[in-house]
């Protein structure tokens, strides 16, 4: 029932007391660094979604020119895809507890991520080339702007899977890299979900 | 019947422990250092921000007096000084300060749940302010934007700061901004994650329902203050028109083109009106604690409290568009906005009542905290009922941008707020310090500071009725402007700077009775929650020795019938002292 059904408890009767005495623990079934990431991820889309309004609310201006999106942004996609799925191979093998398995495909989720990003720099380049720079008009300003700002959180998840691969080559026990590679993951996942929605809005737009 | 149930049940966290001086004092890890920290440098860069009141005081008391004020100087000054206290001074004392130290404590965790991530925050924010001090020594001086810092003014020249002041705080504001999100995730965590056993939700004193929503409110405002001011610093440095309008400057024909000022406006209040209830909500829950421990009474309907403090919260995200009516705005927008902002009188009144009510039949003690409380309770109804008029589009228009938006939400956001930071700070000092504050010099304060506060604020009210416009750096002859307003505006000056230099007893009374305060023991003021419960007073690292608190109650339990005490904290079982409650 979540937090409403919280919202309805009279703590100062008796009978109420006897129920809330035995509780323990906290309100989500999570463990704190999870939770704590699902929290985080709250204002990162409060911030993308503010960009997005951003540029809805600035097309309508009638300075506003259509960019031609570089088709090279096709492949970085894909690219960030098979990222999301390495990673998401490699929590499915730690849980099982195949610790070899889980190293390969984390380290090749990594490699894709920053193949996305290197790809992401080509895209700028191919844009430079045809004279679009970032103050030729609004909306190649709001590509330069969202693909940074979405390659920055990139690279910020990239130094947790650069700890990540340092506690692996340390020899951290299976139980606590478990954490560490699910985090990474849903972290990717969420910035691949981000990346999805801004790449369809430009190419709508 | 009894539940007996076992102590092991909450389970022990690993705790950081320092090493040395500087892990446990400086780069401390410590929620309770890290909150005095917090508040250290909240209050002294509020400093800053009250002198700068004072020499803009004196600009608009004694125009053409004093050589050292040109006009530049005072735009910086009263840009600086909103800033510095909305967000340098209030939002990070109550969540950064407060929230830190209460916290933990009082749902019964030995820490916060990241205290590397807590002690990167403080030194981001430190970051933050310390870039904000530097904008005074760069070329050209701080931005002299209003605090607002619309565009095109703010990043076109001949604004004052528009080469690096305006720069600079762009930069730290996105500094706090992502410290802060450091910081609000501990928050939010730890209040979810961290609390002991038999700490439900519905348990919690209101003083963290009050941070744990202005923390939602805060991580998701934020951001779009973050967006503002990464478009703007890329239409200032790149040359990209987000907000910069195709516009002639001192005669030349400027590079922007097309950009939309209003934009920026949207994204500023949809931060600007959340940011009122970040710094507002912890207010409430605060003053709800001290009211009822100081009239030794619940607090009266303490889910309806809880409720409004959400409800409040959720509202506070649709009325933004009230600080723009004169932008311009479709009437049916003004409309909409309008409305919203009368309803969110709602569950604010129903706040206020339940204040009243507490009251009613207490037993009230006029302690320092009390005072406070009672002062701020007066000055949330003062401000709150100039809102109604400032929240109707009609009424806006003729006051926008007049002395009288200055005087509303100075008293019902810098003033009542305030009286609450006072009040907590007499009230929690004697389990920070382990010492009483002065009596004499507390009730002086509180005194001087009150009748004080009203004095400077309730004549610049009439001064804006009359129509003085706010942000004018003299007015000359002008001819609606009657005498009345000079001689005033002359009077509030004198008085603040009175009540400003007053402040220094208050600071002489927390340094003196640092060492020769009367001692507090556990629990001076006879309190239910869980930080007066510790087993030493400061409480040590880890908060509460051996063994974590268990709550068998809520928050609330004073003046029981029966029992032997009248308040019963939240961690004593049932038995014959309770009266079996």
């Amino acid at each position: 029932m979540g937090i409403f059904h919280h919202l309805t408890r009279k703590p100062w009767l008796p009978e109420q007391s006897e129920i809330d005495n035995q509780v323990s623990g906290g309100a989500v079934a999570l463990q704190t660094a999870k939770v704590g990431l699902r929290v985080f991820l709250f204002p990162i889309s409060a911030l993308f979604t503010l960009f997005l309004i951003a540029y809805l609310m600035r097309m309508s201006f009638s300075d506003w020119q259509t960019l031609h999106d570089p088709w090279l942004l096709w492949i970085n996609t894909a690219v960030l895809v098979l990222s999301s799925l390495a990673l998401q191979r490699s929590r499915m093998l730690v849980d099982g507890g195949e610790v070899t398995g889980m190293r390969t495909y984390f380290m090749l989720g990594g490699v894709f991520a920053f193949a996305f990003l290197g790809g992401q720099l080509a895209a700028w380049q191919q844009l430079a080339d045809m004279g679009v720079y970032a103050d030729t008009n609004p909306s190649h300003s709001f590509f330069y702007l969202f693909t940074a700002l979405h390659g920055l959180h990139l690279l910020g998840g990239l130094v947790a899977w650069g700890r990540t691969v340092f506690k692996i080559k340390a020899g951290v026990d299976v139980e606590h890299l478990r954490l560490s590679v699910e985090l990474c993951t849903i972290y990717w996942h969420y910035l691949l979900v981000v990346w999805v929605v801004m790449f369809g809005l430009l190419l709508a737009t | 019947m009894m539940v007996d149930v076992p102590v092991a049940e909450v389970a022990e966290v690993e705790l950081y422990h320092a090493k040395s001086y500087w892990t446990k004092y400086v780069f401390s890890q410590d929620a309770k250092v890290i909150a005095i920290q917090y508040g250290g440098t909240a209050v002294a860069i509020g400093l800053v921000g009250l002198v700068l009141s004072w020499l803009m005081r004196l600009q608009l008391g004694f125009p053409d007096t004093f050589a050292f004020i040109d006009a530049t100087d005072y735009y910086q000054f009263i840009t600086v000084h909103g800033m510095i206290m909305v967000i340098y001074l209030l939002t990070a004392l109550f969540l950064g300060g407060f929230g830190n130290y209460l916290i933990p404590l009082m749902v019964g965790a030995r820490d916060m749940v990241f205290p590397y991530l807590n002690m990167v925050s403080y030194w981001v924010y430190l970051c933050a302010v310390l870039i904000l001090v530097a904008s005074f020594f760069v070329e050209g001086g701080p931005t002299g934007a209003g605090w607002t810092l619309y565009p095109p003014q703010s990043i076109t020249e001949g604004t004052p700061g528009s080469e690096g002041g305006i720069i600079l705080m762009l930069v730290s504001l996105a500094l706090f901004i992502i410290g802060f999100t450091m910081g609000g995730l501990n928050y939010v965590v730890t209040v979810l994650q961290a609390r002991t056993r038999g700490m439900t939700l519905m348990r919690l004193p209101l003083t963290v329902w009050g941070i744990f929503v202005a923390t939602i409110l805060a991580l998701l405002a934020f951001p779009a203050l973050f967006v503002g001011c990464i478009m703007m610093t890329l239409d200032k440095l790149l040359g990209t028109s987000f907000f910069m309008p195709e516009m002639i400057s001192l005669g030349q024909q400027l590079e922007y083109d097309g950009g939309s000022p209003i934009l920026f406006q949207h994204l500023f209040w949809f931060f600007g009106h959340p940011e009122v209830y970040i710094v507002a909500l912890p207010a409430f829950g605060i003053v709800s604690d001290l009211l009822a421990v100081h009239a030794r009474k619940n607090i009266f309907g303490y889910r309806m409290m809880v409720w409004a403090i959400v409800i409040i919260g959720a509202l506070s995200f649709v009325v933004w568009a009230h600080h723009m009516y004169v932008s311009g705005m479709h009437p049916y927008f003004g409309f909409f906005f309008a409305t919203t902002t009368l309803i969110i009188a709602v569950p604010t009144a129903l706040k206020v009542y339940n204040w009243v009510l507490t009251l009613w039949h207490g037993d009230i003690h006029l302690t320092q905290p009390m005072l406070f409380s009672l002062a701020f309770l007066v000055t949330f109804i003062n401000g709150g009922i100039t809102g109604l008029f400032l929240g109707n589009v009609t009424v806006d228009v003729p006051l926008s941008d007049t002395m009288f938006v200055v005087a509303h939400f100075h008293m019902v956001m810098g003033i009542a707020p305030l009286m609450v930071v006072f009040g907590a700070i007499y009230h929690w000092y004697p389990k920070i310090t382990g010492r009483m504050l002065h009596e004499g010099m507390g009730k002086f304060h509180f005194w001087v500071t009150f009748l004080g506060a009203y004095t400077i604020f309730l004549p610049l009210h009439y001064i804006g009725l009359q129509g003085v416009p706010r942000r004018y750096f003299e007015f000359g002859d002008t001819a609606f402007i009657p005498d009345s307003v000079t001689t005033l505006n002359a009077f509030v000056t004198v008085v603040t700077l009175t009540v400003g230099f007053a402040q220094i007893v208050f600071f002489y009374n927390m340094w003196r009775s640092y060492k020769h305060g009367k001692v507090a023991g556990d629990n001076p003021w006879g309190a239910t929650t869980l930080e007066w419960q510790t087993a030493e007073t400061p409480p040590g690292h880890g908060n509460f020795g051996e063994e974590l608190p268990l709550v068998y109650r809520w928050a609330y339990d004073f003046s029981v019938p029966g029992a032997k005490n009248d308040f019963i904290p939240q961690n004593m079982p049932p038995g014959p002292d309770t009266n079996n409650h």
